[in-house]
């Protein structure tokens, strides 16, 4: 219990760990919708395109949560335009415009190579920059979107699987869409410091589609899914200070390891169970 | 008689060639009709404008004496083609059928008694009641086409649109969907399918819409079906044919028939040891 324990005497490891607990847990949820919408690759491609703003609002003196928002935001609204009116596709709009954003970030870090602030905990995740405010903007974001899902829980199910048939049923999709986007945009940037922008999106898909295999019920895929998201924050952030390693990694390796583990529990009950249909026969 | 749906000279699509052409329709409370037409000749479309999906550029679609003007036609359940369901999506038969209740239900993400009640009822009417708890894809295709059709009915709606009913499920299980949607036509709502299945209208309908791109022609298949008709929504060479008091409807063979063409095919051959056996 007490080796359990001991790493909670410090500070930073106290910050970090309610943090991924809640970011674990609110990338898992958001995670359901944009693995059932086919947004994965829009999570990826955002997250990046957030690191530019991040950067940018940092030479500019801005306020970093503003700075990046509006960012991200606009990006999404570049990448919105441009398959609009254009002949492109959405996942090559995404590719051009978040990796140009991406790029803008990597080079004015090359330029200004005097900057005090770890860049790396923003690419990779590091618990040691959770500071208490940020504890507090994560928590409050993370509240903030599950009150949202909860009570739009009913429009959200129904857009996502099938938004043609909402409309007709009274349910107003463009506006779910546009606010589904803002959470997404608010979801990155609060787990931007915990997992860093290369690995959320992988915080948004595993819990997701582990939480699929489990079961065929969405109400029950949006609690398991919450749920294995704040558990591996957890762990992930104690594998990440016993062995030492980035925590984003760590949470990430630890969500990949249980999306095997299920995966191979359940062929493995395919096979008892077809083999025990064939004893009966 | 007010019609419950009423499209004057609707026109749907831009330039030269819009989707729909100046359609006036009128729909009667308790009228049962089937949208008949190839593909392409706009059906999915007029059945949207009527759900106020889409708009029309001219004219003007009026539910109850009411032009919808970009607002969803109230009291509609609507039933969309099965073939454009995410089957692998979680969702269990309960769930689908309560996202039905969306604009009746309260705010909590969970169905309330009422709805609960509802949905039984709903389930015990269109006996799939023991398969509430089943995901959507453990289920044969007419049990299928019944979640989605108790969807609808789950919203007391005066008028039910569906989108080629009898397509991709085998034809068994078309008789019963159309006998089911018979029964729910006798007990007073308003029906208007889509289908590619001529002969299937022409035995289950009262009334038929022949479409490709105008009104062709509509009234009681009887009358409507007739070749020159039929040559003209199909653009084609239509047989129509009377036995047993049925009416069917057959393509003729573009003016050759395979042995014209090949008079040796290449023979099937029945299994020896199955043909001794008989």
């Amino acid at each position: 219990m007490e080796i359990l324990l001991e790493p909670f005497q410090f500070e930073f490891f106290r910050n970090g760990t309610i943090a991924a607990v809640l970011v674990g847990a609110l990338c898992g949820l958001i995670g359901v919708y944009i693995v059932l919408r086919g947004m994965s690759y829009i999570g990826h491609g955002l997250s990046h395109a957030i690191f530019g703003g991040a950067v940018v609002s940092y030479l500019m003196a801005w306020n970093f949560y503003l700075g990046a928002g509006l960012w991200g935001f606009i990006a999404a609204i570049l990448i919105n335009q441009t398959v609009r009116r254009t002949k492109i596709n959405a996942d090559a709009a995404i590719g051009v415009i978040t990796t140009a954003s991406f790029a803008t970030g990597v080079a004015l870090i090359s330029r200004y190579r005097h900057f005090n602030r770890n860049f790396d905990a923003a690419l990779f995740g590091n618990i040691l920059g959770v500071s208490q405010s940020d504890v507090w903007v994560v928590a409050g974001v993370t509240l903030m979107i599950a009150a949202i899902i909860f009570f739009m829980y009913k429009q959200l199910l129904f857009t996502t699987f099938q938004a043609e048939v909402a409309e007709v049923y009274g349910v107003k999709t463009q506006w779910v869409d546009t606010l589904f986007a803002l959470i997404l945009a608010a979801a990155l940037i609060a787990s931007m410091q915990i997992l860093g922008v290369t690995l959320i999106a992988a915080a948004l898909i595993i819990p997701a589609i582990t939480a699929r295999l489990l079961t065929d019920s969405f109400s029950r895929m949006n609690l398991l899914s919450t749920m294995i998201g704040a558990l591996t924050g957890l762990f992930g952030m104690y594998l990440s200070y016993t062995i030492d390693i980035a925590s984003g990694a760590s949470i990430v390796l630890l969500q990949a390891a249980t999306f095997g583990v299920v995966l191979l529990m359940m062929s493995i009950q395919k096979q008892v169970s077809r083999r025990l249909v064939n004893i009966h026969v | 008689m007010r019609p419950l749906v009423e499209l004057n000279q609707v026109t749907f699509g831009f330039g030269a060639e819009p989707v729909l052409e100046d359609i006036s329709l009128h729909l009667h409370p308790g009228q049962f009709a089937a949208l008949v037409g190839p593909s392409g000749a706009g059906k999915t479309s007029l059945l949207k404008l009527i759900l106020g999906v889409l708009q029309p550029t001219h004219g003007e679609v009026c539910i109850k004496g009411q032009a919808l003007n970009g607002k969803p036609a109230p009291r509609v359940g609507y039933v969309p083609q099965l073939e454009a369901v995410d089957w692998n999506f979680p969702v269990t038969v309960a769930q689908a059928v309560l996202m039905g209740r969306i604009q009746r239900s309260g705010v909590w993400p969970w169905p309330g008694r009422k709805d609960k009640e509802r949905l039984n009822a709903i389930l015990e009417q269109l006996d799939i009641a023991e398969l509430a708890g089943r995901h959507i894809r453990d289920l044969s295709g007419g049990q299928q086409q019944r979640v989605f059709l108790a969807r609808a009915l789950i919203a007391d709606p005066e008028l039910l649109v569906l989108d080629e009913p009898t397509t991709g499920v085998d034809m068994r299980t078309a008789e019963n969907v159309l006998h089911m949607l018979g029964e729910l036509n006798r007990q007073g709502i308003t029906i208007l399918i889509s289908t590619h299945d001529l002969n299937t209208a022409a035995a289950h309908l009262p009334w038929v819409i022949c479409i490709n791109r105008r009104v062709i022609a509509q009234g009681p298949p009887e009358e409507v079906f007739t070749v020159e008709t039929l040559n003209e929504t199909y653009q084609g060479d239509m047989l129509v044919m009377h036995q047993d008091g049925m009416l069917f409807v057959q393509q003729k063979p573009h003016g050759h028939t395979y042995h014209d063409l090949f008079p040796h095919p290449v023979p099937g051959e029945v299994p020896a040891h199955r043909a001794e056996s008989d």
